[in-house]
């Protein structure tokens, strides 16, 4: 068992809102994120795939093929997007880093073919990450 | 009281991903760039972590220059600077980053048992790394 981790970037706005607080719960939960004009992050997306080698080709999964099912699942749907406006998931649910790395694990996981997909670890800030292992 | 340690170390190796049992047309579509005949290198990154007790007299796991001298002589000083392909470990499997690492696991496994070797991390570039916990489950 070898684990395989790729890395990609997007970026995208958002806010956070509940429409069952208050205005002043709002601001008071979410703070300069409540702020319904939005703002933006790049994001950095690390995804851990894990799978036995491949005797013949020595690889757990392409690389390339990997990358190319990010580009199509995550980057073409969030990148340069408003999460909170364009991306069905948060129609209903607020674009956390913790809501948005369970959506990408849900987009990604029955799309890796032969390797299992192991974590999702997205960066919000370079110093504030989410790691999602599926566990619900 | 047990802990972790990680120690990161660089080496810069070339390699060329090719597969005798396929033909030329199937290596180029397998491994693509990477089939470049002349080969190409990288920067690799590798991370060592091991576990142990915390020692109550020196509140270490081991001692760090053990370490830093089984993965320089044992791992560095065997593929920095060098050609995967010609190196022995290589006369049969290809040196896809994959193999890389499950054969500095083993090495190390050998040569090094001052404390438990718990996960090798192999960055072969900035956007992608490997694991390796010598089969086991990496934990979460």
């Amino acid at each position: 068992m070898v684990y395989l981790t790729r890395k990609c970037e997007f970026s995208a706005s958002h806010y956070y809102h509940n429409p069952e607080f208050t205005a002043e719960e709002n601001q008071r939960v979410f703070g300069k994120c409540a702020n319904l004009n939005g703002h933006g992050h790049n994001y950095t997306l690390e995804v851990t795939v894990k799978g036995d080698v491949d005797p013949g080709t020595g690889f757990v999964m392409d690389l390339k093929e990997l990358k190319e099912i990010l580009n199509r699942e995550v980057l073409d749907a969030f990148d340069h997007r408003h999460l909170n406006k364009e991306i069905p998931e948060f129609l209903t649910q607020i674009p956390t880093t913790e809501n948005l790395a369970i959506a990408i694990w849900d987009r990604l996981q029955n799309k890796i073919g032969l390797a299992r997909l192991h974590r999702v670890r997205l960066y919000e800030l370079p110093d504030l990450f989410v790691d999602f292992y599926g566990e619900r | 009281m047990k802990a972790h340690l990680t120690r990161r170390y660089l080496f810069s190796a070339s390699h060329r991903l090719h597969c005798q049992q396929l033909s030329e047309d199937e290596n180029r579509a397998t491994y693509g760039k990477c089939n470049n005949p002349y080969g190409h290198g990288h920067n690799y990154a590798l991370e060592v972590t091991v576990s142990g007790q915390v020692n109550p007299q020196t509140g270490m796991i081991c001692d760090l220059v053990d370490l830093d001298n089984a993965v320089r002589r044992e791992v560095l000083g065997r593929f920095d600077h060098q050609n995967l392909n010609v190196r022995q470990e290589f006369k049969t499997a290809v040196p896809t980053t994959e193999n890389l690492i499950e054969v500095i696991f083993n090495i190390l496994k050998q040569s090094f048992t001052a404390a438990h070797l718990e996960r090798v991390r192999l960055e072969e570039t900035m956007m992608n790394s490997f694991e390796y916990a010598g089969g086991a489950e990496l934990r979460p």
